[in-house]
């Protein structure tokens, strides 16, 4: 089991004839994704990666019942191909491309909440159901199947605690990278609710890190609804105030909101240890599963 | 990442758009100062144009009556240090005689991935204090970026604000042309702080700031052009400009290259949790070639505080060969390497990258954590010496 990915989801590659499209659209198949289409405007009748491309969304959901969306088109272009896809009736977007402007994306936030589209992303490396499918740039190599959920809002500090993780001999059910970005698809608590609702999930781990107040957010909803056990990661302890670290969403703002201490105090609180480092974070899973 | 615009070149958007700001001048030398002072006519205020907050605090902004005050004022700012920063550039700005000071705001909240307006009485101090102290004092409107900022909703946040109804319809007006501006530029924020109020019910912007969705500079060329002028930094930082890297400076001696701002900021955090400190961020992407990881090392190297280097990479898109390479490339042209590199790889193609990497020049670690403390045994060693 598994949550919103595997074998049978059926994958059209937004943006398949470009460089890192077409790159990422082989290695999802060949790690065993089931990507049935392309779309980019002006290549329709063209073949990629050696599925067909066609213009549009709405024709590949037609022609292959493409029935999930990864999105590697340009920043400049990604707001609209988010929406497109949003237009389609597919279950799932997965938006993997960084620097869509804020703007773009408030709008797409607005239309998620009229459609039954889900989206995962913006700037963030996909998911992956390990030995079934992955949608994004997951390197599928350090993945195992298992039995715990991971949701994480950065791609490699999500790959070293899998690493971590895998040294010991515990596989995942499912890894979600939700993205660095201030305005996102699929938050923690979306992810925490999945997770909670699969049989096959028997411990959850969370790697936030500093700005917003997801974080908070999520222990608030696990304290009342999450039974499964969680442990948790904050990321920029260290930083400072007012300096963005990368990811457009990670700032601790001059008003000290979006703090790393605030938000391990508030995990805490709700019961989740966090670790000082990644592999700590191994051992506290370790312990929930023995 | 946003643009943040000098006070000038927002006042100079903020006016063009019809939102009214102050006569003023920009001036680099004392004697433009003193020239723009005598057009104006005094008194006037002088003004650091450098992106810090508390300007006037720090001494940055001053009040003249005459030409000699003048001449002084603009002789002590030009060329000061303010916080970091070196000022090569005054605005030289009518005095505004005002009875009241408010606060008129757009941001984007994103807890509800909404832009919201806000309005406040109390203008004139930091808003961010005011906010946490009296938040009831900050009347905030969410706006529907599909629709946009209907017109009820600036009179709204007027109204609850408690804005005086002699002045409410110029208030509520100055609001919309923010959002509009804000929608139309790709703002990040735009925020008028203090929003004077002269005796006569007239309302000026006495100060301007407009921040750009760094993102969005593609499609805002006008925007883009000011971003040259308006670029700041230390040398170190405008050389991570260049080389194109997320690159922040600290104060600490452990330098941190890796790949991946949540990775990057856990090796940081892994320093201090070993005793360390670190000296950067720096992230060098997905998918970074050999050339790139030469300049991150170059990059690192160029701060004076670094005693020693962490280089921690784990390879999704990026390579563990092309990283030993970049490596390679960076040390060997050394006789003796400035500072020692511990490097830890795993990832994509980590062997390959294990058996390129000349394993002379550097330290090799197998785990993040026993990476990270070398790096900061080696930085202490330094400082013992």
């Amino acid at each position: 089991m598994s949550v919103l990915v595997d074998d049978d989801t059926r994958v059209v590659v937004q943006g398949i004839t470009g460089g890192e499209g077409k790159f990422h659209a082989e290695q999802m198949m060949e790690y065993g994704t089931n990507v049935v289409a392309g779309a980019v405007p002006g290549k329709g009748g063209q073949e990629a990666a050696g599925v067909p491309v066609y213009d549009t969304v709405h024709e590949a959901v037609e022609e292959e019942n493409a029935d999930t969306s990864v999105i590697f088109v340009p920043p400049a272009f990604a707001g609209d191909a988010v929406f497109e896809s949003l237009d389609s009736d597919l279950d799932l977007a997965v938006a993997i491309t960084e620097g869509i402007p804020t703007q773009d994306m408030a709008r797409v936030n607005k239309r998620l909440s009229e459609t039954d589209t889900r989206l995962i992303g913006p700037n963030c490396p996909g998911l992956i159901t390990p030995g079934e499918a992955k949608l994004g740039i997951l390197p599928g190599n350090i993945f195992s199947e298992g039995n715990v959920g991971l949701v994480s809002r950065s791609g490699t500090l999500t790959y070293q605690v899998v690493d971590s993780l895998t040294n010991r001999g515990i596989g995942q059910t499912t890894a979600i990278g939700i993205g660095g970005d201030p305005i996102i698809g699929t938050d923690f608590v979306d992810a925490l609710e999945l997770f909670e609702d699969d049989p096959d999930t028997d411990a959850i781990v969370m790697c936030g890190e500093i700005g917003g107040e997801d974080e908070e957010e999520a222990a608030a909803f696990i304290d009342d609804y999450v039974d499964t056990p969680v442990a948790g990661f904050i990321a920029g302890r260290t930083a400072p105030p007012g300096k963005r670290m990368g990811h457009a969403g990670a700032i601790v703002s001059g008003s000290g909101t979006g703090t790393a201490e605030s938000k391990i105090n508030a995990l805490n609180d709700a019961g989740v240890p966090v670790g000082d480092t990644p592999a700590e974070v191994a051992d506290h899973i370790e312990e929930f599963l023995a | 990442m946003a643009m943040k615009l000098h006070e000038y070149q927002a006042k100079q958007v903020f006016a063009d758009a019809g939102i009214p700001t102050p006569e003023s001048q920009l001036a680099s030398d004392v004697d433009g100062a003193v020239t723009a002072a005598e057009e104006i006519g005094y008194p006037v205020a002088i003004k650091a144009q450098v992106q810090v907050g508390g300007r006037g605090k720090a001494g940055g902004i001053k009040l003249v009556e005459d030409e000699d005050e003048a001449r002084d004022a603009a002789d002590e700012i030009l060329g000061m240090d303010l916080k970091g920063y070196h000022v090569d550039r005054v605005l030289v700005e009518e005095a505004v005689d005002f009875t009241n000071e408010l606060y008129v705001g757009i941001t984007m909240d994103r807890g509800e991935g909404k832009p919201v307006a806000m309005v406040s009485k109390k203008g004139g101090v930091n808003i961010e204090e005011v906010a946490e102290e009296d938040p009831d004092a900050i009347a905030r409107e969410h706006i529907d970026p599909a629709f946009g900022m209907h017109p009820y909703q600036a009179r709204k946040a007027v109204y609850d604000a408690g804005i005086d109804q002699s002045i409410a319809r110029d208030v509520s007006s100055v609001l919309t042309t923010l959002y509009q501006l804000w929608d139309d530029r790709d703002g990040s924020d735009a925020e008028i702080n203090p929003l004077m109020v002269t005796s006569d019910d007239e309302v000026i912007a006495a100060d301007a700031v407009m921040n750009i969705d760094e993102d969005a500079l593609f499609r805002q060329p006008e925007l883009a052009e000011m971003e040259e002028e308006a670029a700041g930094g230390d040398e170190l930082e405008q050389k991570a400009d260049e080389y194109d890297f997320d690159y922040v400076r600290l104060s600490g001696n452990v330098g941190i290259i890796g790949n991946g701002a949540g990775l990057v900021m856990t090796t940081l955090d892994l320093v201090d949790h070993y005793g360390g400190e670190p000296a950067n961020f720096l992230d060098v992407g997905g998918g970074a070639k050999a050339a790139r990881i030469a300049n991150a090392l170059d990059m690192v190297f160029s701060d004076d505080n670094v005693d020693s280097v962490v280089f921690n990479i784990f390879g999704g898109i990026t390579r563990g060969d092309e990283v030993a390479r970049g490596i390679n490339e960076a040390l060997e042209q050394f006789d003796e390497i400035p500072k020692p590199v511990v490097v830890r790889l795993a990832g994509t193609n980590w062997e390959e990258g294990m058996e390129i990497l000349n394993e002379d020049l550097v330290t090799v670690e197998q785990t993040l954590e026993s990476a990270v403390q070398r790096a900061v045994e080696y930085a202490g060693e330094v400082n013992e010496q």
